[in-house]
Protein backbone atom coordinates (compact mmCIF):
# COMPACT_ATOMS: atom_id res chain seq x y z
CA UNK A 1 0.00 0.00 0.00
CA UNK A 2 1.07 3.51 -0.88
CA UNK A 3 2.14 5.68 1.82
CA UNK A 4 -0.03 8.57 2.44
CA UNK A 5 0.56 12.55 1.72
CA UNK A 6 1.96 13.93 4.65
CA UNK A 7 -0.75 16.79 4.86
CA UNK A 8 -3.11 13.20 5.22
CA UNK A 9 -0.74 11.82 7.67
CA UNK A 10 -0.78 15.57 9.87
CA UNK A 11 -5.02 15.57 9.51
CA UNK A 12 -5.15 11.87 10.89
CA UNK A 13 -2.39 12.99 13.59
CA UNK A 14 -4.27 16.10 14.82
CA UNK A 15 -7.89 13.93 14.45
CA UNK A 16 -6.71 11.61 17.37
CA UNK A 17 -6.52 14.72 19.32
CA UNK A 18 -9.59 16.27 19.00
CA UNK A 19 -12.91 15.59 20.94
CA UNK A 20 -14.82 16.28 17.99
CA UNK A 21 -15.97 13.68 15.67
CA UNK A 22 -14.14 14.11 12.68
CA UNK A 23 -13.68 11.64 9.48
CA UNK A 24 -11.19 12.04 6.51
CA UNK A 25 -11.60 11.05 3.06
CA UNK A 26 -8.78 10.53 -0.33
CA UNK A 27 -9.66 12.37 -3.41
CA UNK A 28 -12.04 9.81 -4.76
CA UNK A 29 -14.37 10.19 -1.66
CA UNK A 30 -12.79 6.78 -0.07
CA UNK A 31 -13.03 7.05 4.09
CA UNK A 32 -9.82 6.42 4.83
CA UNK A 33 -9.78 7.58 8.63
CA UNK A 34 -12.51 8.58 11.81
CA UNK A 35 -11.62 9.49 15.22
CA UNK A 36 -12.31 7.76 17.98
CA UNK A 37 -15.13 10.91 18.47
CA UNK A 38 -16.60 9.53 15.69
CA UNK A 39 -17.04 5.75 16.62
CA UNK A 40 -19.72 7.13 19.13
CA UNK A 41 -21.31 8.08 15.89
CA UNK A 42 -21.09 4.87 14.00
CA UNK A 43 -21.34 2.50 16.80
CA UNK A 44 -17.81 1.08 15.26
CA UNK A 45 -14.45 1.72 15.04
CA UNK A 46 -12.40 2.44 12.15
CA UNK A 47 -10.53 -0.76 12.59
CA UNK A 48 -13.34 -2.51 12.25
CA UNK A 49 -15.22 -0.94 9.93
CA UNK A 50 -12.13 -0.58 7.91
CA UNK A 51 -12.18 2.07 4.42
CA UNK A 52 -15.30 3.07 2.53
CA UNK A 53 -17.20 5.11 -0.18
CA UNK A 54 -18.77 8.25 1.34
CA UNK A 55 -22.02 6.41 -0.22
CA UNK A 56 -21.16 3.43 1.95
CA UNK A 57 -21.31 6.21 4.84
CA UNK A 58 -23.36 7.44 3.52
CA UNK A 59 -25.65 4.03 4.41
CA UNK A 60 -24.49 3.75 7.29
CA UNK A 61 -25.43 7.17 8.74
CA UNK A 62 -28.56 7.57 7.30
CA UNK A 63 -28.61 11.29 7.24
CA UNK A 64 -31.92 13.35 7.29
CA UNK A 65 -32.75 16.45 6.54
CA UNK A 66 -34.98 19.24 8.94
CA UNK A 67 -37.77 17.55 7.40
CA UNK A 68 -36.91 14.03 7.59
CA UNK A 69 -36.15 13.48 4.26
CA UNK A 70 -32.88 10.87 3.48
CA UNK A 71 -30.19 13.19 2.39
CA UNK A 72 -28.59 12.01 -0.95
CA UNK A 73 -25.10 11.15 -0.79
CA UNK A 74 -24.04 13.30 -3.22
CA UNK A 75 -25.60 16.26 -0.70
CA UNK A 76 -23.45 15.07 2.27
CA UNK A 77 -20.92 17.99 2.99
CA UNK A 78 -17.57 15.58 1.93
CA UNK A 79 -18.93 15.19 -1.28
CA UNK A 80 -19.64 18.26 -1.60
CA UNK A 81 -16.11 19.62 -0.79
CA UNK A 82 -14.66 17.43 -2.42
CA UNK A 83 -16.53 17.97 -5.66
CA UNK A 84 -16.82 21.67 -5.76
CA UNK A 85 -13.53 22.51 -3.46
CA UNK A 86 -15.22 24.44 -1.61
CA UNK A 87 -16.26 24.52 2.37
CA UNK A 88 -19.49 23.30 3.10
CA UNK A 89 -21.61 23.75 6.35
CA UNK A 90 -24.63 21.46 6.68
CA UNK A 91 -27.15 20.99 9.72
CA UNK A 92 -28.70 17.37 9.54
CA UNK A 93 -30.41 14.99 11.88
CA UNK A 94 -28.95 10.74 11.98
CA UNK A 95 -30.56 8.17 13.43
CA UNK A 96 -27.87 6.25 15.88
CA UNK A 97 -28.06 2.62 16.38
CA UNK A 98 -30.03 2.65 19.28
CA UNK A 99 -33.05 4.32 17.36
CA UNK A 100 -32.69 7.71 18.98
CA UNK A 101 -32.38 10.81 16.85
CA UNK A 102 -29.70 13.06 17.25
CA UNK A 103 -29.24 16.48 15.78
CA UNK A 104 -25.98 17.48 13.97
CA UNK A 105 -23.67 19.91 11.96
CA UNK A 106 -21.14 18.87 9.94
CA UNK A 107 -18.52 21.37 8.23
CA UNK A 108 -16.35 19.79 5.51
CA UNK A 109 -13.38 21.05 4.04
CA UNK A 110 -11.05 20.07 0.75
CA UNK A 111 -7.44 19.36 1.89
CA UNK A 112 -5.61 20.85 -1.09
CA UNK A 113 -1.65 20.66 -0.91
CA UNK A 114 0.48 23.20 -2.41
CA UNK A 115 0.56 23.38 -6.22
CA UNK A 116 -3.32 23.14 -6.13
CA UNK A 117 -3.44 19.19 -5.73
CA UNK A 118 -6.33 17.92 -3.98
CA UNK A 119 -5.67 15.21 -1.46
CA UNK A 120 -8.96 14.58 -0.21
CA UNK A 121 -11.82 16.42 2.39
CA UNK A 122 -12.30 16.29 6.14
CA UNK A 123 -15.56 16.86 8.20
CA UNK A 124 -16.12 17.77 11.50
CA UNK A 125 -19.37 17.20 13.41
CA UNK A 126 -20.69 18.76 16.21
CA UNK A 127 -24.21 18.01 18.37
CA UNK A 128 -27.02 20.45 18.39
CA UNK A 129 -29.27 20.58 20.54
CA UNK B 1 27.86 5.70 -5.19
CA UNK B 2 30.14 7.72 -2.74
CA UNK B 3 28.65 9.15 -0.08
CA UNK B 4 30.67 11.93 1.71
CA UNK B 5 29.10 13.24 5.12
CA UNK B 6 30.55 17.40 5.41
CA UNK B 7 28.37 18.29 8.20
CA UNK B 8 26.03 16.07 10.25
CA UNK B 9 25.58 18.30 12.84
CA UNK B 10 22.19 20.57 13.48
CA UNK B 11 20.52 23.55 14.65
CA UNK B 12 23.92 25.06 14.88
CA UNK B 13 27.10 24.94 14.13
CA UNK B 14 28.63 23.56 17.41
CA UNK B 15 32.73 23.64 17.09
CA UNK B 16 34.80 22.83 19.94
CA UNK B 17 37.30 20.11 21.29
CA UNK B 18 34.17 18.45 22.63
CA UNK B 19 32.37 17.67 19.26
CA UNK B 20 35.61 17.31 17.56
CA UNK B 21 35.13 13.67 16.84
CA UNK B 22 31.91 13.88 15.38
CA UNK B 23 32.26 17.29 13.96
CA UNK B 24 30.53 20.65 14.07
CA UNK B 25 29.43 21.78 10.94
CA UNK B 26 25.74 21.15 10.24
CA UNK B 27 24.02 19.61 7.43
CA UNK B 28 25.73 18.72 4.03
CA UNK B 29 25.84 15.99 2.39
CA UNK B 30 27.42 15.09 -1.06
CA UNK B 31 26.33 12.08 -3.48
CA UNK B 32 29.05 11.24 -6.26
CA UNK B 33 29.60 8.48 -8.59
CA UNK B 34 32.70 7.11 -10.68
CA UNK B 35 31.16 7.31 -14.05
CA UNK B 36 30.13 10.92 -13.87
CA UNK B 37 30.91 14.61 -12.84
CA UNK B 38 27.69 15.23 -11.91
CA UNK B 39 27.70 16.16 -7.93
CA UNK B 40 24.36 16.48 -6.00
CA UNK B 41 24.75 18.00 -2.44
CA UNK B 42 22.01 17.52 0.14
CA UNK B 43 21.96 20.84 1.79
CA UNK B 44 24.15 23.77 2.14
CA UNK B 45 24.74 23.66 5.93
CA UNK B 46 28.14 24.99 7.08
CA UNK B 47 29.79 21.80 6.26
CA UNK B 48 29.19 23.33 2.45
CA UNK B 49 32.12 25.54 2.54
CA UNK B 50 34.79 22.59 2.61
CA UNK B 51 32.78 20.88 -0.08
CA UNK B 52 33.05 23.69 -2.12
CA UNK B 53 37.22 23.76 -1.45
CA UNK B 54 37.14 20.53 -2.42
CA UNK B 55 35.37 20.96 -5.46
CA UNK B 56 37.39 23.83 -6.67
CA UNK B 57 37.99 23.17 -10.12
CA UNK B 58 36.44 19.85 -10.63
CA UNK B 59 33.36 20.08 -11.21
CA UNK B 60 31.02 21.96 -13.82
CA UNK B 61 27.52 21.35 -12.61
CA UNK B 62 26.08 20.87 -9.65
CA UNK B 63 22.88 20.21 -7.88
CA UNK B 64 22.59 21.54 -4.67
CA UNK B 65 19.26 20.13 -3.11
CA UNK B 66 17.86 21.62 0.23
CA UNK B 67 15.36 19.95 2.10
CA UNK B 68 14.15 23.50 3.58
CA UNK B 69 15.69 26.82 4.64
CA UNK B 70 15.89 26.51 8.12
CA UNK B 71 19.26 28.70 8.41
CA UNK B 72 20.90 25.43 9.77
CA UNK B 73 20.58 23.48 6.31
CA UNK B 74 21.69 27.37 3.82
CA UNK B 75 23.88 29.09 5.65
CA UNK B 76 26.92 27.79 3.90
CA UNK B 77 25.43 28.98 0.99
CA UNK B 78 27.44 32.54 0.96
CA UNK B 79 30.31 30.64 1.43
CA UNK B 80 30.33 27.57 -1.34
CA UNK B 81 33.19 28.49 -3.54
CA UNK B 82 31.43 27.46 -6.59
CA UNK B 83 28.42 30.14 -6.31
CA UNK B 84 31.53 32.64 -7.05
CA UNK B 85 32.81 30.97 -10.35
CA UNK B 86 31.65 31.91 -13.42
CA UNK B 87 32.70 28.64 -15.24
CA UNK B 88 30.24 26.55 -12.85
CA UNK B 89 26.43 25.86 -13.27
CA UNK B 90 24.55 25.47 -10.16
CA UNK B 91 21.07 23.85 -9.98
CA UNK B 92 19.43 24.98 -6.32
CA UNK B 93 16.31 23.19 -6.12
CA UNK B 94 14.01 23.41 -2.78
CA UNK B 95 10.66 22.80 -1.50
CA UNK B 96 8.09 24.66 -3.36
CA UNK B 97 5.85 27.82 -2.02
CA UNK B 98 2.57 28.87 -2.59
CA UNK B 99 3.59 32.69 -1.91
CA UNK B 100 6.64 33.08 -2.15
CA UNK B 101 9.58 31.63 -5.14
CA UNK B 102 12.54 29.69 -4.41
CA UNK B 103 14.97 33.29 -5.20
CA UNK B 104 12.39 35.27 -3.13
CA UNK B 105 13.14 33.24 -0.11
CA UNK B 106 16.66 32.37 -0.67
CA UNK B 107 17.12 36.42 -0.95
CA UNK B 108 16.17 36.88 3.04
CA UNK B 109 19.48 35.43 3.90
CA UNK B 110 21.28 36.22 1.27
CA UNK B 111 21.10 40.32 1.02
CA UNK B 112 21.24 42.72 3.09
CA UNK B 113 21.46 43.32 6.51
CA UNK B 114 22.25 39.94 6.83
CA UNK B 115 24.74 39.02 3.87
CA UNK B 116 26.70 41.20 1.80
CA UNK B 117 26.87 39.39 -1.26
CA UNK B 118 23.13 39.19 -3.02
CA UNK B 119 21.69 36.19 -4.65
CA UNK B 120 21.65 38.20 -8.12
CA UNK B 121 25.31 38.94 -7.94
CA UNK B 122 26.58 35.42 -7.97
CA UNK B 123 28.80 35.03 -10.68
CA UNK B 124 28.21 31.32 -11.63
CA UNK B 125 25.30 30.21 -13.83
CA UNK B 126 22.27 29.53 -11.16
CA UNK B 127 19.40 28.01 -11.97
CA UNK B 128 16.78 27.84 -9.17
CA UNK B 129 13.96 25.22 -8.95
CA UNK B 130 11.23 23.81 -6.80
CA UNK B 131 11.01 20.59 -6.35
CA UNK B 132 8.44 18.77 -8.38
CA UNK B 133 6.39 15.98 -6.82
CA UNK B 134 7.69 13.03 -9.48
CA UNK B 135 10.74 11.85 -9.47
CA UNK B 136 13.53 14.26 -11.38
CA UNK B 137 17.19 13.09 -13.49
CA UNK B 138 20.31 14.77 -11.89
CA UNK B 139 23.05 13.62 -14.02
CA UNK B 140 23.07 9.65 -13.77
CA UNK B 141 20.93 9.88 -10.21
CA UNK B 142 17.20 9.83 -10.18
CA UNK B 143 15.82 11.73 -7.34
CA UNK B 144 12.44 11.92 -5.27
CA UNK B 145 11.79 14.41 -3.34
CA UNK B 146 8.60 14.08 -0.66
CA UNK B 147 7.19 16.44 2.03
CA UNK B 148 8.20 15.01 5.44
CA UNK B 149 7.13 15.91 8.93
CA UNK B 150 8.62 19.11 9.79
CA UNK B 151 7.93 22.45 10.70
CA UNK B 152 7.58 24.64 7.19
CA UNK B 153 7.19 23.05 4.17
CA UNK B 154 10.22 20.36 4.58
CA UNK B 155 11.17 17.39 2.03
CA UNK B 156 13.04 14.92 2.27
CA UNK B 157 15.03 13.10 -1.20
CA UNK B 158 15.70 9.42 -2.59
CA UNK B 159 18.71 9.32 -4.45
CA UNK B 160 18.58 6.39 -7.01
CA UNK B 161 21.28 4.76 -9.67
CA UNK B 162 21.79 1.47 -10.33
CA UNK B 163 19.10 0.16 -8.34
CA UNK B 164 20.86 1.35 -5.09
CA UNK B 165 19.53 4.30 -2.63
CA UNK B 166 20.05 6.49 -0.37
CA UNK B 167 17.30 8.13 1.33
CA UNK B 168 18.12 11.44 3.11
CA UNK B 169 15.63 13.17 6.25
CA UNK B 170 18.14 15.09 8.09
CA UNK B 171 15.00 16.79 9.72
CA UNK B 172 11.87 14.36 10.53
CA UNK B 173 9.53 14.02 13.24
CA UNK B 174 7.76 11.01 12.11
CA UNK B 175 6.58 10.41 16.02
CA UNK B 176 4.53 13.48 16.16
CA UNK B 177 1.22 12.96 17.61
CA UNK B 178 1.44 9.24 16.22
CA UNK B 179 0.64 7.16 19.20
CA UNK B 180 0.70 4.16 17.27
CA UNK B 181 4.66 4.96 16.21
CA UNK B 182 6.06 2.88 14.55
CA UNK B 183 3.76 1.69 12.23
CA UNK B 184 1.35 1.08 10.36
CA UNK B 185 4.25 2.04 7.15
CA UNK B 186 1.56 3.92 4.82
CA UNK B 187 1.02 6.74 7.64
CA UNK B 188 4.33 7.06 8.20
CA UNK B 189 5.45 10.33 7.37
CA UNK B 190 8.93 9.41 5.10
CA UNK B 191 8.35 5.65 4.98
CA UNK B 192 7.77 5.87 1.20
CA UNK B 193 11.24 7.45 0.82
CA UNK B 194 13.02 5.69 3.16
CA UNK B 195 11.48 1.94 2.10
CA UNK B 196 15.05 -0.42 1.61
CA UNK B 197 17.00 2.26 1.24
CA UNK B 198 20.70 0.88 1.02
CA UNK B 199 21.86 3.76 3.51
CA UNK B 200 19.16 6.13 5.07
CA UNK B 201 20.93 9.24 6.95
CA UNK B 202 18.05 10.38 9.38
CA UNK B 203 17.28 12.93 12.11
CA UNK B 204 18.54 11.76 15.50
CA UNK B 205 19.07 15.00 17.39
CA UNK B 206 17.36 14.34 20.90
CA UNK B 207 18.07 11.77 23.83
CA UNK B 208 14.82 10.19 25.01
CA UNK B 209 14.52 12.04 27.97
CA UNK B 210 14.66 15.35 26.02
CA UNK B 211 11.68 14.47 23.60
CA UNK B 212 9.22 15.42 25.68
CA UNK B 213 10.37 19.29 25.95
CA UNK B 214 10.88 19.03 22.01
CA UNK B 215 7.50 17.36 20.73
CA UNK B 216 6.61 19.63 17.81
CA UNK B 217 9.93 20.85 17.24
CA UNK B 218 10.32 18.61 14.30
CA UNK B 219 12.99 15.97 15.32
CA UNK B 220 13.71 12.75 16.81
CA UNK B 221 15.07 10.78 19.51
CA UNK B 222 17.91 7.95 18.49
CA UNK B 223 14.85 5.77 19.06
CA UNK B 224 12.77 7.29 16.88
CA UNK B 225 15.32 7.50 14.40
CA UNK B 226 16.01 3.66 14.86
CA UNK B 227 12.42 2.62 14.64
CA UNK B 228 11.83 4.40 11.58
CA UNK B 229 14.72 2.41 10.49
CA UNK B 230 13.45 -0.76 11.17
CA UNK B 231 10.09 -0.09 10.14
CA UNK B 232 11.01 1.01 6.44
CA UNK B 233 14.03 -1.72 6.50
CA UNK B 234 16.68 0.32 5.91
CA UNK B 235 19.77 -1.74 5.14
CA UNK B 236 22.29 0.85 7.10
CA UNK B 237 21.08 4.15 9.06
CA UNK B 238 23.17 6.99 10.05
CA UNK B 239 22.23 8.64 12.08
CA UNK B 240 22.41 12.56 11.71
CA UNK B 241 21.47 15.97 12.93
CA UNK B 242 23.20 15.78 16.29
CA UNK B 243 22.23 18.33 18.75
CA UNK B 244 24.61 21.07 19.23
CA UNK B 245 25.09 20.23 23.03
CA UNK B 246 25.55 16.54 22.65
CA UNK B 247 29.23 15.91 23.08
CA UNK B 248 31.18 13.55 21.71
CA UNK B 249 31.34 10.86 24.41
CA UNK B 250 27.13 11.42 25.15
CA UNK B 251 26.56 10.65 21.44
CA UNK B 252 29.11 7.10 21.92
CA UNK B 253 26.86 6.16 25.25
CA UNK B 254 23.69 7.20 23.05
CA UNK B 255 24.33 5.02 20.42
CA UNK B 256 25.43 2.11 22.14
CA UNK B 257 22.29 2.24 24.15
CA UNK B 258 20.42 1.94 21.34
CA UNK B 259 22.00 -0.66 19.76
CA UNK B 260 22.10 -2.80 22.58
CA UNK B 261 17.89 -2.25 23.11
CA UNK B 262 17.37 -3.00 19.15
CA UNK B 263 20.39 -5.63 17.76
CA UNK B 264 20.83 -6.21 14.02
CA UNK B 265 20.39 -2.88 13.39
CA UNK B 266 22.97 -1.59 11.25
CA UNK B 267 23.36 1.78 12.48
CA UNK B 268 26.17 4.49 12.82
CA UNK B 269 26.68 7.84 13.93
CA UNK B 270 26.84 10.35 11.32
CA UNK B 271 30.90 11.44 11.85
CA UNK B 272 32.09 14.84 9.57
CA UNK B 273 34.27 13.56 6.84
CA UNK B 274 33.06 9.93 6.71
CA UNK B 275 32.88 8.32 3.34
CA UNK B 276 30.14 5.68 2.56
CA UNK B 277 30.07 3.71 -0.52
CA UNK B 278 26.48 2.22 -1.41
Amino acid sequence: MPQQPIEIILVRQLAEYLSAPIFVVDPEGRLVYYNEAAQGLLGRSFEEAGEMTVDELGRLFEPLDENGARLPVDGLPLAVALRERRPVNRKFHIETLDGKRRALEATAIPLVGQGGKLLGAAAFFWSRP
Amino acid sequence: MKVTLWGTRGSIAAPGPETIRYGGNTSCVSVECRDSRAVVVLDAGTGLRRLGQSLSGKADQIHLLLTHLHMDHIQGLGFFGPLYDPDVEVHLWGPPSPTLDLHARLSRYLSAPLFPVRLRELPCRLLLHDVPEKPFAVGPFTVTGNLVCHPGATVGYRVEKGGKSLAYIPDHEPALGNAAFPGPAEWTSGWALAREADLLVHDAQYLPEEYAQHAGWGHSTLEHCADFARLAKARRTVTFHHDPNHVDDQLDAALADVKRSRPGLDLVAGTEGAVLEI
